[in-house]
């Protein structure tokens, strides 16, 4: 039978496989052709179509023998900053040019476990610092939807390539990371769903480090039910990565179909800012509306330093990005540039190896880790930290969950807002706080704009309370009803 | 506050980035843009705010101290851009 993948979710290709309508090795043929015809996307760096047909062979034996795991036969693109085993990763950096890891990232190890399949590596920003995935060496991705008149936009960022091959169609699900809301913001600009789980929830063993109390991996689908079970097979304890929590994983689909009769659900005042786009507003009030009328109490809360967040992180994890750039040096692995003494080398490799932006942030880093400028900049953000923190424990006493717009405007086009990199990070205003505070957030598209294009809510929780967060995703998913596909123009 | 070229200059020596003339010009605009948007930080009170330094209150696990992998160059040294032997090579350090 012929397969199209872009219809299926994992839900429904893993009941396909149970009631052998296909094999998984008919799956992933489908979906390695629909990769290799969405090459105009620039969303995969390596594809590894030979060990997703060996990976698909083995599942269908595993299948037939009835050992299928949780996500057995499903082919899922790896965002290209998990380090996977004898295959290239790059972090979408030249710096890491030829490397091989000689290892397998837990998160991803995880997903093999459960018998899912590898399609390939997926573009990203560069050590995933961008809201756009144009700071990418391989060049921009596309997103999957286009403007009315044709217009190439981005696909979001940094996660850019996991939100344009789950938006395409080619990988039933992708890995991400969120930083400052690397997987959220993407998935809202493309249409799809993303959740970050909560900080330690997910091993950050064998992920490049970007900002290591902030990076979090999580899964980036087309359905919450997927995302659910998606990350219930990502996440759990990981004695290598010392900030993973020793707890158990709850079974995330159980109760998301409870409903959210009965659930408190908080509104933040702070964030309706001035000059907010009219139809994310709108949007917003719609998704209110969803949640009351699905027997939600609806709350206005305050969160009142959220207008700081924005300037803390971009102390916050600058500071810990110029701290973990420091091990790439041209000795061990990657590029290396010659230099006359070994100084020189370093200089040379970094100068040449690092982009712009990541450039920039090492500066950033640098400085205000310097002597001297230590307190007044990396120490006070830390404090205003703890005040955002606060301030979302505080709305936990009232409310179960909170409803927020995921980004503050759909797709843009291409070069858009490279000129300003202050512009750039205002597109992270409503992402980067939960970040800050370690809590876990979820996108779920929730309709589309004037010119067509995808918009995201976002729906936020307590601390490894990524259950309630998921079961009113999907209530806001069920209202939504949001079923529009992009036009594959870039097939081939 | 504000950076000047040479500060600058300092900050990327320091990070071990080389920076040509023009790129420390365009890098200086940069930095003093992103050094301004957060200075709003400094209109925050946070007297008696201690500092975040965890997203949950933990402690640090501990672990026996025991060799649990190793002996294994050929694995360290696969990535490696020159090598000699089980060694990197790296630029004469001292003559």
């Amino acid at each position: 039978m012929s397969i199209d993948p872009a219809t299926l979710t994992i839900s429904a290709a893993l009941e396909g496989l149970a009631k052998k309508d296909f094999t998984s090795v008919e799956l992933t043929e489908a979906c390695v052709s629909a990769m290799q015809a969405a090459k105009p996307l620039n969303a995969m760096i390596t594809e590894t179509p030979e060990k997703a047909l060996e990976m698909a062979k083995a599942s269908d034996a595993r299948r037939a023998k009835g050992e299928a795991g949780l996500l057995d036969g499903i082919p899922l693109a790896i965002k290209d900053l998990f380090c996977t085993e004898g295959v290239l990763t790059t972090a979408a950096s030249h710096i890491l040019d030829g490397f091989h890891p000689t290892y397998e990232s837990t998160a991803t190890a995880n997903l093999w476990k459960q018998g899912a399949v590898m399609l390939g590596k997926l573009n990203l920003d560069e050590f995933a610092m961008g809201s756009s995935n144009e700071t990418s060496y391989y060049g921009p991705v596309i997103n999957p939807w286009r403007a009315k008149d044709g217009t190439r936009l981005v696909p979001g960022g940094s996660s850019g390539g996991s939100a344009a091959a789950v938006a395409a169609g080619f990988a039933l699900g992708a890995t991400g990371t969120d930083t400052g809301g690397s997987i959220r913001q993407p998935a809202a600009l493309c249409g799809i769903t993303g959740i970050k789980p909560t900080y330690g929830r997910v091993s950050r063993w064998g992920i490049v480090a970007f900002a290591s109390s902030l990076d979090q991996a999580g899964p980036m689908t087309r359905s919450v039910r997927d995302a659910a079970l998606m990350l219930q097979a990502m996440a759990g304890f990981d004695p290598k990565d010392s900030t993973c929590v020793d707890l158990p994983v709850p079974d995330y689909t159980a109760s998301l179909e409870a409903g959210v009769k009965g659930l408190r659900i908080g509104i933040p005042r702070e964030y309706r800012m001035d000059g907010m786009d009219k139809e994310i507003e709108a949007l917003w009030t719609r998704g209110k509306e969803w949640l009351k009328e699905a027997g939600a109490e609806v709350i206005d809360i305050s969160l009142p330093h959220t207008h700081y967040a924005l300037p803390a992180y971009y102390i916050v994890a600058p500071a810990e990005a110029s701290s973990n750039l420091a091990r790439y040096d041209g000795v061990r692995y990657g590029l290396r540039v010659p230099g006359k003494d070994l100084i020189e080398m370093y200089e040379n490799t970094r100068g040449e190896g690092f982009g712009r932006e990541v450039q920039r942030r090492i500066m950033i880093g640098t400085y205000v880790l310097s002597a001297g400028y230590y307190d007044a900049y990396y120490t006070k953000a830390q404090r205003v930290r703890t005040l955002i923190k606060r301030d979302f424990e505080e709305a936990f006493q009232r409310v179960d969950a909170i409803l927020t717009p995921t980004a503050p405007n759909a797709a843009f086009p291409v070069g858009r807002k490279n000129d300003d990199p202050v512009a750039m990070y205002l597109n992270d205003v409503f992402t980067v706080p939960i970040n800050l505070a370690g809590l876990p957030g979820l996108s779920v598209p929730a309709g589309l704009n004037g010119e067509g294009l995808p918009l995201g809510l976002q729906v936020i929780g307590r601390a490894f309370d990524e259950a309630t967060v998921l079961r009113v995703g999907r209530a806001v998913e069920k209202a939504a009803n949001f079923t529009a596909r992009p036009d594959a123009w870039w097939r081939q | 506050m504000s950076l000047d070229r040479t500060a600058v200059a300092k900050i990327a020596k320091l990070a071990r980035l080389k920076m040509d003339p023009e790129r420390l010009d365009a890098m200086t605009g940069e930095l003093n843009r992103i050094l301004s948007f957060v200075e709003e930080l400094q209109a925050v009170n946070t007297d008696n705010v201690e500092p975040m330094t965890s997203v949950r209150p933990m402690k640090l696990r501990q672990r026996p101290d025991e060799v649990t992998d190793g002996g294994n160059p050929e694995a360290v040294l696969k990535n490696a851009p020159q090598r000699q032997g089980d060694f990197y090579t790296v630029p004469k350090v001292i003559e």
